[in-house]
């Protein structure tokens, strides 16, 4: 027994028995020690066994799966050998998951107070008549607001970072000795993601806790780990340092999920990795990761490479890590510019002061209470687009981007303003109502593919419909249409039969450009199109999109709230919050100085994979639920307030150079 | 909050109107009247019908005669029988009182049963258990309810000769009266709604049993039956409360088919025999209030998911 690790996993392999009776292994052989205090990040795409692992040090195994072979240790205990009693001494106790999704992962009937004081309970020994105060001193820890209040909430009635904060004030409450973190910031706002990191580093430096850190987000993974493990198809491929490994990676697949990563100082498009990973079951000849790899060779192939040490402290994978340098060098793959705009300078799409509001004011709803109407959601948006641009919306959630894009769908009827379609045509609000020749204009693209096709009708299908409605297709032209689209978004003939779960997220998601682009669309609308795909399949769709774009000369615009990935794509950003305008511009000129004192926030929040930068955290990441009645839509978070002129006047539009434009009450050059 | 309770009271009001004018109307539109039905083959004679008509009312306009039955109806007054003589709130109140009983009989064994039955399926999914009860349940469901009553007659009744196969019992007998005869239809009914619910709660433990918050509650160290009373099962049973009220106004609004096999003074073979007597009047606040009891039930189920489901409750509150 290794008895210097505090967490100790030696040579696990975790699998389930398929129907056919055959064992398909989830994890293959996979060693991982942390120690007291060390904290290690576990990186890898999706399906690359990462949370099994962490549920597995726990001795937990999703419903099907079981250990097949190796061992387990926390703190010297055997956690595989252990009665339910046992385990349920130590989780929750000295070792803590903090999950993925805590919205989900907070019982919805239960108060906050509850829930916490049953970790209390169940794990400190404490009188019950001490719980309130602990509880309290425990939220106040995870630095939440006003604790005392937050007992009697229920989990549905905070935002998402408040509900990630309960769920680690609920880990803190056993007092534990190691945590283990399962994509904890996944679907949180930058800022408060950034937040959440620095609590966690701050309370793992305090209380001296062994972390280990699931994530595919390389940027979280460089701010908190020291060591950062690296999977792929349920193997470890690499371990090191998180400077070694995000640095100078040795592994070529760690190296490509690290160009595949947008950044913010990178005028380029991120480099994809090609391919997909195997899926479980998959027989695997020689190197898991030969296929998509550059430097494959025929022994790749055939022999499987063994975890090797180097000198360096790092353990690798790889037949030829001595090698890596070509891959960076004489990398064959020209980086893609991002596609010029040709500047028409003809406006293809207008907003007009648009607002939009939610409330809805029915007869009896107002007969009963005699409150004014809250402010719009979205107010006073006006914005031309260009031919054949791409404009980007950011902004954290609630900012109303997605709004946006709906209401020039037509699924949101706009309060008041209007869309203007090719300068002459004011689109119909309702798309109901609109002609058969606006809708072919407009496509929308959406975040989640899974939601947006249909799950019974094949990829022909799903083709056929536009083609079918807007060109009358049929027969063989239909065929053709179809395969002409699918080799577009590089897919081949034999997709046209699939079902959308036979295709991969990234596969899924190109066949929903593909249903977009059939239409011929001049303006393609796409909400978050990435957010829900690993970073490598990220870079694909975005190349994609770019390519398209050069193609055809689309207009795009591109909601997401990656400030790196919208700087990749598009010519123009916007930034809003609270569905007003901060700030738009050349997207050069909006992520440099002079910043709205928003950008400034959130683009100090951003973090990048690289363990020598650091967030700066100007504005403390309160989430409001609607915007101000006047003044600036900012004014309650701002850290450069002036004072009541931001309360009480509407910014005025300050113009800096080449159509870069700030709203806000600070003179220009002292937003720098 | 309270805005929408006045918006669903108000509503549950509007719908009760609605369906006491269509009973009426469509009433009104049957060829005949109640007293071409009272008098038979005596309405050749012109002069006797007139005079009926004249003493039963009916020779006012429609509209008119609508408002006083709907006016009488909300304070409880329903108007004659055909026959003239019997108040219909007394026939019907004696029936209302013995359909509650049964449905109360049946909802005290059949709920609790079927909530039970449920979680243990839901718990022990494709394991034995679970196979047993749910293929009984699929039995249960897919029998008609005369077969399955009818079998219980000739198990517990004529075979064994356990509990009386048929209620003898006059409608207007007080409630102890009905005891043991009432035992096999309740048994009957219980099955029936048993299974129905049975399945619900059956498909929602699962659902919440493979939760994310089931299984952080697992990982936090709560032993697995704490974790199943205190975080699976209120969030479980929150849409059973839907199902549950429906089977309620279905056995509330009278279960004809077991009245009639067993014979029991109840709603639904008040509503029989008034039909097949041409008894206009009473089949019409037969009506009315079978309606009345679906509307008042349907709302008493969504108040009580809005208190149990904290998400709906803050909601409403806010607005």
């Amino acid at each position: 027994m290794n008895t210097s690790s505090f967490i100790d996993i030696q040579n696990l392999s975790v699998g389930y028995t398929s129907r056919s009776q055959k064992i398909i292994k989830v994890l293959r052989d996979v060693s991982l020690t942390i120690n007291r205090g060390e904290s290690v990040g576990l990186v890898g795409e999706s399906g690359s066994g990462k949370s099994t692992l962490a549920l597995a040090a726990m001795g937990y195994f999703k419903r099907g799966l079981r250990a097949l072979n190796g061992s387990v240790h926390f703190n010297n205990i055997n956690m595989l050998g252990l009665d339910h009693d046992e385990l349920q001494k130590i989780r929750g106790g000295n070792l803590a998951l903090i999950p993925q999704n805590s919205g989900q992962s907070l019982t919805p009937t239960l108060r906050i107070g509850r829930q916490i004081a049953e970790a209390l309970r169940l794990h400190s020994g404490l009188d019950q008549t001490a719980f309130d105060d602990r509880i309290i001193e425990i939220l106040s820890q995870v630095r939440l607001p006003n604790p005392a209040a937050l007992i009697n909430r229920y989990p549905h009635e905070l935002s998402g970072g408040q509900q990630q904060r309960v769920a680690i004030a609920m880990a803190l409450a056993g007092q534990p000795d190691a945590l283990l973190l399962d994509e904890p910031t996944t679907g949180l706002d930058v800022t408060t993601q950034a937040h959440i990191l620095e609590l966690l580093r701050d309370l793992a430096r305090d209380r001296n806790m062994a972390m280990l850190y699931v994530s595919h987000d390389l940027g979280a993974i460089s701010r908190v780990c020291d060591n950062v493990v690296v999977m792929y198809a349920g193997e470890v491929v690499l371990t090191g340092s998180s400077r070694q490994t995000l640095l100078a990676p040795k592994h070529p697949y760690a190296h490509g999920l690290l160009t595949s990563i947008p950044r913010l100082k990178q005028k380029e498009l991120p480099v994809a990795l090609d391919g997909r990973p195997p899926m479980p079951g998959e027989t695997i000849t020689g190197c898991a990761f030969a296929d998509r790899c550059a430097l494959a060779d025929d022994q790749c192939r055939t022999a499987s490479p063994p975890l090797t040490r180097l000198e360096s402290a790092e353990s690798i994978r790889c037949f030829h890590h001595d090698k890596i340098d070509q891959l960076t060098t004489s990398s064959q793959r020209v980086k893609q510019r991002k596609a010029a705009r040709k500047g028409t300078g003809e406006t293809t799409l207008g907003l007009e002061d648009l607002a939009i509001t939610y409330a809805k004011s029915g007869f009896l709803t107002q007969f009963l209470s005699n409150s004014p109407p809250p402010p719009a959601t979205v107010d006073n948006i006006n914005i031309n687009i260009e031919k054949g641009e791409t404009l980007g919306l950011v902004g954290e959630s609630g900012s109303g981007k997605s709004t946006i894009l709906k209401t020039i769908a037509g699924l949101i009827s706009p309060k008041n303003g209007g869309i203007i379609l090719n300068q002459d045509t004011k689109l119909t609000a309702k798309v109901e109502d609109r002609p058969s020749m606006n809708l072919r204009q407009i496509q929308m693209i959406f975040q989640n593919p899974d939601d947006s096709l249909n799950p019974r009708h094949t990829v022909a299908q799903i083709l056929a419909q536009p083609l079918r409605l807007y060109f009358q297709l049929s027969g063989k032209d239909l065929h053709d249409r179809s395969v002409k689209l699918l080799e577009q978004v590089r897919l081949g003939e034999h997709y046209l039969s699939r079902l959308p779960s036979q295709l991969s997220g990234g596969e899924k998601q190109r066949v929903a450009i593909a249903r977009a682009f059939a239409a011929e669309p001049e303006i393609v609308l796409c909400d978050e199109v990435t957010s829900a795909l690993d970073v490598s399949v990220q870079a694909a769709v975005l190349d994609l999109l770019n390519v398209l774009k050069k193609e055809r000369g689309t207009t795009y615009i591109f909601v997401s709230h990656d400030l790196a990935v919208v700087k990749a794509i598009s010519d123009r950003v916007a930034v809003l919050y609270q569905g007003r305008l901060c700030e738009i511009g050349p997207s050069d000129a909006v992520y440099q100085a002079p910043f709205h004192p928003y950008t400034d926030v959130l683009l100090g929040a951003v973090l990048e994979p690289d363990p020598d930068t650091a967030p700066t955290l100007s504005a403390d990441d309160v989430v409001e639920l609607s915007p101000p009645a006047k003044g600036c839509p900012f004014q309650r978070r701002c850290p450069k307030k002036l004072g009541e002129i931001c309360e009480n006047q509407t910014p005025p539009a300050q113009i800096s150079n080449q159509g870069h434009v700030i709203h806000c009450h600070i003179p220009l050059k002292e937003l720098h | 909050m309270i805005v929408m309770l006045m918006r669903r009271i108000l509503l549950g009001f509007i719908t009760v109107c609605l369906v006491s004018i269509i009973i009426f109307s469509g009433i009104e539109m049957l060829p005949g009247d109640a007293c071409t039905q009272y008098l038979g083959e005596y309405q050749a004679d012109k002069e006797l019908l007139e005079q009926c008509r004249k003493d039963l009312d009916l020779n006012r306009p429609a509209h008119e005669r609508f408002r006083e039955w709907a006016g009488g109806a909300m304070t409880g007054d329903l108007g004659m029988a055909v026959d003239g003589k019997t108040k219909i709130s007394t026939i019907v109140g004696d029936r209302v009182k013995n359909s509650l009983l049964l449905a109360f009989c049946a909802m005290l064994v059949g709920i609790p049963l079927a909530l039970i039955l449920g979680i243990i399926t839901g718990l022990w999914r494709d394991r034995m258990p679970d196979l047993v009860i749910s293929t009984l349940a699929i039995f249960a469901m897919t029998i008609p309810e005369f077969v399955s009553a009818t079998l219980l007659i000739l198990v517990f009744s004529i075979w064994l000769g356990w509990l009386p196969g048929i209620v003898l019992t006059s409608a207007s007998a007080p409630i102890s009266e009905f005891f043991p005869e009432i035992l096999l239809p309740v048994i009957v009914l219980s099955l029936v709604m048993c299974a129905h619910i049975m399945r619900m709660v059956r498909s929602s433990v699962i659902d919440v049993m493979s939760s994310d918050y089931v299984q952080m509650a697992t990982l936090k160290g709560v032993p697995y039956w704490q974790m199943v009373f205190r975080h699976a099962l209120p969030n479980a049973l929150l849409p059973a409360i839907n199902v549950v009220a429906l089977t309620i106004a279905w056995l509330l609004g009278g279960v004809v088919v077991i009245e009639v096999v067993f014979n029991y003074p109840g709603l639904g073979r008040l509503m029989i025999d008034a039909i097949s007597d041409r008894d206009l009047p009473v089949v019409q606040s037969i009506a009315l209030i079978v309606a009345s009891i679906y509307v008042c039930v349907n709302l008493a189920a969504d108040l009580l998911t809005m208190l149990a489901n904290p998400k709906l409750r803050t909601v409403y509150t806010r607005k």
